[in-house]
């Protein structure tokens, strides 16, 4: 019985270790940024290049900033999501068009509509280098307190919204307590 | 060209180093900037391309973060203070080689534990096939005797 256990303990160590680790999608990143508050940032607005907003704008309430631009393919995948997602929900949406031309940015928008509250101009890319964005579209949710909470790389599929980004937002609607 | 010459070009291609992919060429006038800059691209992985340095990608998130490194290094920022910069908005895994921390200490040492348990069983193993059998008892040597000289 004795001679089994050694193969048979290894086998089962090995089963779990690529039970974990085939499970992981090695492209995704983890962000540093979760439980940290929202990097310092100006921009001017993509619609109107005289109103500049600046992080300060965001606090006092829990709301999504999303990272996309035209040039983005898989943005358009989650885009009619997100116009359901400020249709339906009173969080506010922020857009973060990256490494955009405007004119391309207010076209696209106003071909597939505008679920965002506004949408900042980040034409270097700059602010995004300091959001840790890698991979467009990502999206951030922001607690009232300024606080990021919840980053996804990638774009939002159904699953990502009905199992994570609605009962967060939920969760911070009703006062959860800062990170912990 | 003859054949021989058009090879001979080929091989010396080849054995040239690969050509940074710079698009747009980040110099320095001081040639001990320079080495740190190529140093410090070589060493942080580009998140897009996620097989490649800063030194080798062509992604646009790349070419962004050399920039970053260069305008870092001009501004007098050390080394730490570069890999900090990147670190706290990208994570280790910016990093080629992680930091040795009480999360990474799996991948460090993870392949040597799993070396040493595997010398271990195996010469645990061999010891126990090399183990001599017991002495026969007086029956059993009587029931020898007979099988190998059958009466």
């Amino acid at each position: 019985m004795n001679r089994y256990l050694i193969p048979l303990g290894c086998f089962v160590l090995l089963v779990v270790l690529f039970g974990i680790g085939l499970r992981h999608d090695p492209s995704v990143v983890p962000s540093p940024l979760i439980g940290q508050p929202v990097p310092a940032f100006e921009l001017p607005t993509l619609h109107d290049p005289a109103t500049t907003v600046t992080d300060a704008n965001l606090r006092g309430e829990v709301s999504l900033i999303n990272v996309w631009a035209s040039w983005c393919v898989a943005c358009r995948y989650e885009h009619p999501l997100l116009v359901r997602l400020a249709r339906e929900q009173q969080v506010p949406i922020y857009g973060l068009n990256y490494k955009d031309i405007r004119g391309d940015a207010t076209g696209w928008l106003q071909n597939r509509g505008d679920p965002y509250r506004l949408s900042l101009f980040d034409e270097s890319g700059r602010v995004g280098i300091d959001f840790g964005v890698y991979g467009v579209p990502e999206t951030f949710i922001i607690d009232r307190h300024g606080v990021i909470r919840f980053k996804h790389i990638g774009p939002i599929r159904e699953e990502t919204l009905s199992e994570e980004i609605l009962p967060l937002l939920a969760r911070l609607a009703a006062g959860a307590p800062g990170p912990g | 060209m003859g054949r021989r010459a058009a090879i001979t070009l080929f091989a010396i291609a080849l054995a040239l180093p690969p050509v940074r992919a710079d698009d747009v060429p980040l110099q320095f006038d001081d040639p001990g900037l320079q080495s740190r800059y190529t140093e410090l691209i070589a060493e942080l992985r580009c998140l897009v391309c996620q097989n490649q340095s800063l030194a080798d990608s062509h992604a646009p998130l790349a070419q962004d973060l050399r920039e970053q490194v260069h305008e870092r290094i001009r501004g007098g920022q050390s080394d730490e203070q570069i890999i900090e910069f990147l670190v706290a908005r990208y994570g280790d895994f910016v990093l080629y080689r992680p930091p040795l921390r009480f999360a990474t200490a799996a991948l460090w040492f993870g392949p040597l534990l799993f070396l040493l348990a595997a010398a271990y069983i195996l010469v645990h193993l061999s010891r126990r096939r090399a183990a001599r059998p017991a002495p026969l008892s007086d029956a059993e040597r009587e029931r020898l005797r007979d099988l190998m000289d059958p009466p």
